[in-house]
């Protein structure tokens, strides 16, 4: 049984340094050196455009201690196999590769590459981190976006379709680990990184990411709105190992407690779901009660 | 070893001679007997590589770009709708400055979807910083995928080979096969200047500014106008890395010639018929033809489209009456683009002399329609005599 | 003086600090630590440090008594937001004197 890791054995080393050009308690900073540090200094980092392009910083100054390639916004997938053949051929086994996407990178452009790399099997990670719509191009509806969000291309009546559920499809690629993670639990992350990373294949990380601009709170409530969501039961902390799924950290707590935090303070805390009438509010937590009941159900 | 073999396994024996390690491609007809023939020589373990079966073209790309930019050498090859799909990361490789070399099968693209052959596919990519070799016949495909490797190499540049399809790729003819021991003298293992590597993290590809930007030592490091500036200016110093890939290639392998053209009969030609590819050696025949009827005519083989040698080809046609370009491809709207870049030359370095040729422009083979040798002479012949039409006349046109 | 005789010809970053430049300058308010609330400093010992873990910045140190680099840090508050025993206040940056200022 893996350790669980605390703040103190948190390793100190970090693979990011200051003065990026993030947004103000950006979410992704937060899972993105969390995760580089459970990832460690033998990595390979891909990178298509996305808010973590902005991050990592302009030529000729990276903000990135890793090796990284950026490349074009459909071919992340594709691109960890290349490298991944090429360190192959020079019979290097030991270098960890690991793609970092945006939500639109990984659920909509990117899909198709991503579900070939699956599908061949190809051995890297995989993070997709969500922070539910096109953010670094002014927070346009993505594949993800949660229904009834407000965005700068559904700006009146929200969105009208529910969130792909992307781990999901990537679970039926028959992958060794899928993980749903949150920058508000940096260490469930750290720990599920450590270990799937031995395991053989694809392995596919949800990362749900509170971005302040895209999402409409003060950067100050940056985790507290992403442990709302998880609190509330509306996005869960889970992996599946082999086709074996099971909740973890806090939302595995949840089902200890048999009590949800009502979804409403979770969409309140944020100006893009301002749209949301009382019932719309009622019919998700409905739809959250239900899946939540299936947990109990599981769990008895 | 001489074999006789389709055009497409010459493309195959080339890459597997050049070692490459990583390949990855897409099905799409007439590149799939190529890339088929591949993954045999990787399956049976003629062949130390990893062949990627990948999901589109637009990966294929992506591996030969990611595999490359961690110091493999790479392969790939396509045709038509297949190289339009990678359009994206075609300028891609370009701007990272990879040396992929990248077989293209010329077909005609869609819509409406025609699996025959022309060269619009790889025509319509001509401005995205490839080099670009056409073929006449299967040994030029064979010695120009070796050529490509060591080109590509030396100037970091990527290299689009470019053969008919069917009418070379599916066709049967001997050719010689270099050793390998050959091949392995002429061509070096790929040491790229950098690789991936976690003891020496780099940021590949970056967003670059407009301006010039300071590094992390305090160097003045380029804009992103630089970085492209810089792929033009090695564009064209390329063309004398090729003349010295030509001379080498000729001293190890014994065969070789113009590297950027190809002259049959232009010496005391007066008028000069010009095209890409497998056409030219069919419009040897037309010219045969009409030497016989005592017209002086001769035909030149485009080899080099880009970076464009102008240099060479307005030496070649100094003097001349009168070109006569014969292309399967046009940019729509205009005319062909080898005839448009052709009369650019042209008046670049003779206009001078007072004494520029006149340009006619034929359009041939769109989407496979038969090319016929007695039709192709008699316009030939027509073009000797008077200007035939203004715009670009389409040869076999039924309307 | 241009880039002609620059080493790379391609977009090839190394990596170094304050890519977005001083970042500090873009705080409206900054993080103030109360020592006799921050658990660390009042155990003297090597614990919570929450405000460590959760900084998106990497500019709060895993010190007793924690520091904030003030070249860098952006104010987003995450930490005063964070911190269990409200040890953190995000107090406006016109309190303090020019001299103060990064």
């Amino acid at each position: 049984m893996q350790v669980k890791t605390t703040i103190l054995s948190l390793p100190t080393e970090e693979f990011v340094h200051p003065g990026t050009r993030a947004c103000a308690g950006c979410g992704l900073a937060i899972a993105y050196r969390v995760g580089l540090k459970a990832l460690g200094k033998d990595t390979m980092l891909i990178v298509p455009p996305s808010c973590l392009t902005v991050l990592q910083g302009l030529f000729p100054v990276a903000s990135t201690k890793l090796p990284c390639l950026n490349v074009t916004f459909a071919s992340t997938a594709a691109a960890a196999t290349g490298i991944l053949a090429a360190l192959k051929t020079q019979g290097n086994e030991h270098t960890t590769v690991a793609a970092w996407a945006g939500d639109g990178g990984t659920s909509d452009i990117g899909l198709q590459a991503l579900s070939g790399a699956a599908e061949r099997g190809d051995n890297f990670i995989y993070f997709c981190y969500d922070n539910e719509g096109y953010m670094n191009t002014g927070a346009q509806r993505s594949g993800t976006t949660p229904i009834g969000a407000v965005t700068a291309n559904t700006p009146f009546k929200g969105k009208i379709q529910q969130k792909k559920d992307v781990p999901a499809i990537m679970a039926a690629h028959h992958l060794s680990y899928v993980a749903a993670c949150s920058a508000a639990y940096p260490l469930d992350l750290y720990d599920k990184i450590l270990k799937c990373k031995d395991m053989p294949g694809t392995k596919y990380f949800h990362i749900h990411i509170p971005c302040p601009p895209g999402w409409g709170y003060d950067p100050r409530y940056g985790i507290k709105i992403g442990r709302l969501a998880v609190e509330t039961g509306y996005y869960d902390l889970y992996e599946i190992i082999n086709g074996e799924f099971r909740l973890t950290a806090a939302s595995e707590k949840l089902v200890e407690k048999r009590k949800l935090v009502p979804v409403r303070e979770y969409f309140r805390a944020q100006s893009r779901f301002r749209i949301l009438t009382d019932a719309q509010i009622a019919d998700i937590q409905n739809q959250i009660d239900a899946k939540w009941a299936g947990y109990y159900k599981k769990d008895e | 070893m001489h074999i006789i073999e389709n055009g497409n396994v010459a493309a195959a024996l080339g890459v597997k001679l050049c070692r490459a390690n990583v390949i990855a491609a897409y099905p799409i007809t007439p590149q799939t007997p190529l890339t088929e023939r591949l993954s045999e020589y990787v399956e049976a373990g003629e062949m130390k590589a990893e062949y990627i079966p990948v999901e589109s073209e637009h990966s294929a790309l992506a591996v030969c770009i990611a595999a490359s930019s961690a110091g493999t050498r790479v392969s790939t090859a396509t045709s038509a709708n297949g190289l339009l799909y990678m359009h994206e990361q075609v300028q891609w490789a370009a701007g990272a400055r990879l040396p992929i070399v990248m077989c293209v099968v010329n077909r005609a693209v869609g819509a409406p979807w025609n699996i025959w052959n022309d060269q619009q596919d790889s025509i319509s990519q001509r401005d995205t910083g490839w080099i670009q070799m056409y073929c006449a016949d299967h040994q030029q495909i064979i010695d120009t995928v070796i050529k490509a490797y060591w080109l590509a190499e030396k100037v970091s540049i990527p290299i689009m080979v470019c053969y008919d399809g069917y009418i070379l790729s599916h066709t049967y003819m001997p050719f010689d096969v270099p050793d390998q021991e050959q091949v392995d003298a002429f061509l070096p293992p790929f040491r790229p200047d950098y690789a991936l590597n976690p003891e020496d993290p780099a940021n590949l590809n970056t967003v670059t500014l407009p301006d010039v930007r300071m590094d992390v030592h305090g160097e003045l490091a380029h804009g992103y106008m630089e970085i492209r500036y810089l792929l033009q200016e090695e564009m064209r110093t390329t063309l004398a890395v090729a003349a010295e890939a030509e001379k080498r290639f000729t001293e190890i392998f014994g065969r070789g010639g113009d590297p950027y053209i190809e002259p049959y009969r232009c010496d005391d030609a007066e008028y000069v018929a010009v095209g890409l590819g497998s056409l030219t050696y069919q419009l040897r025949v037309c010219v045969d033809a009409l030497r016989k009827e005592g017209i002086n005519v001769g035909v030149m083989g485009v080899r080099f489209y880009r970076p464009f040698p102008d240099e060479a080809i307005a030496n070649a046609l100094k003097g001349k009456k009168g070109v006569i370009v014969f292309e399967k491809a046009l940019s729509y709207g205009y005319e062909g683009a080898l005839a448009s870049d052709l009369k650019s030359a042209l008046y670049e370095h003779l206009a001078y002399t007072g004494a520029l040729p006149v340009v006619q422009n034929f359009i041939v083979g769109i989407g496979g329609r038969d090319i016929r040798t007695e039709e192709l002479t008699q316009n030939l012949k027509a073009a000797t005599q008077h200007r035939v039409s203004k715009e670009p006349a389409w040869i076999g046109l039924k309307l | 003086m241009g880039t002609r005789n620059y080493k790379r010809k391609t977009s090839h970053s190394e990596h170094g600090p304050g890519d977005g430049g001083r970042t500090g300058s873009w705080r409206v308010e900054r993080p103030v630590f109360d020592r006799s609330l921050c658990i660390p400093c009042k155990r003297n010992k090597e614990s919570c440090f929450i405000c460590w873990l959760f900084c998106p910045e990497i500019v709060i140190s895993r010190t007793i008594p924690p520091t904030v680099n003030l070249e860098y840090c952006k104010g987003c508050g995450i930490c005063a937001e964070e911190c269990p025993t409200k040890a953190i206040t995000m107090v406006d940056e016109a309190q303090f004197s020019e001299e103060d200022k990064d």
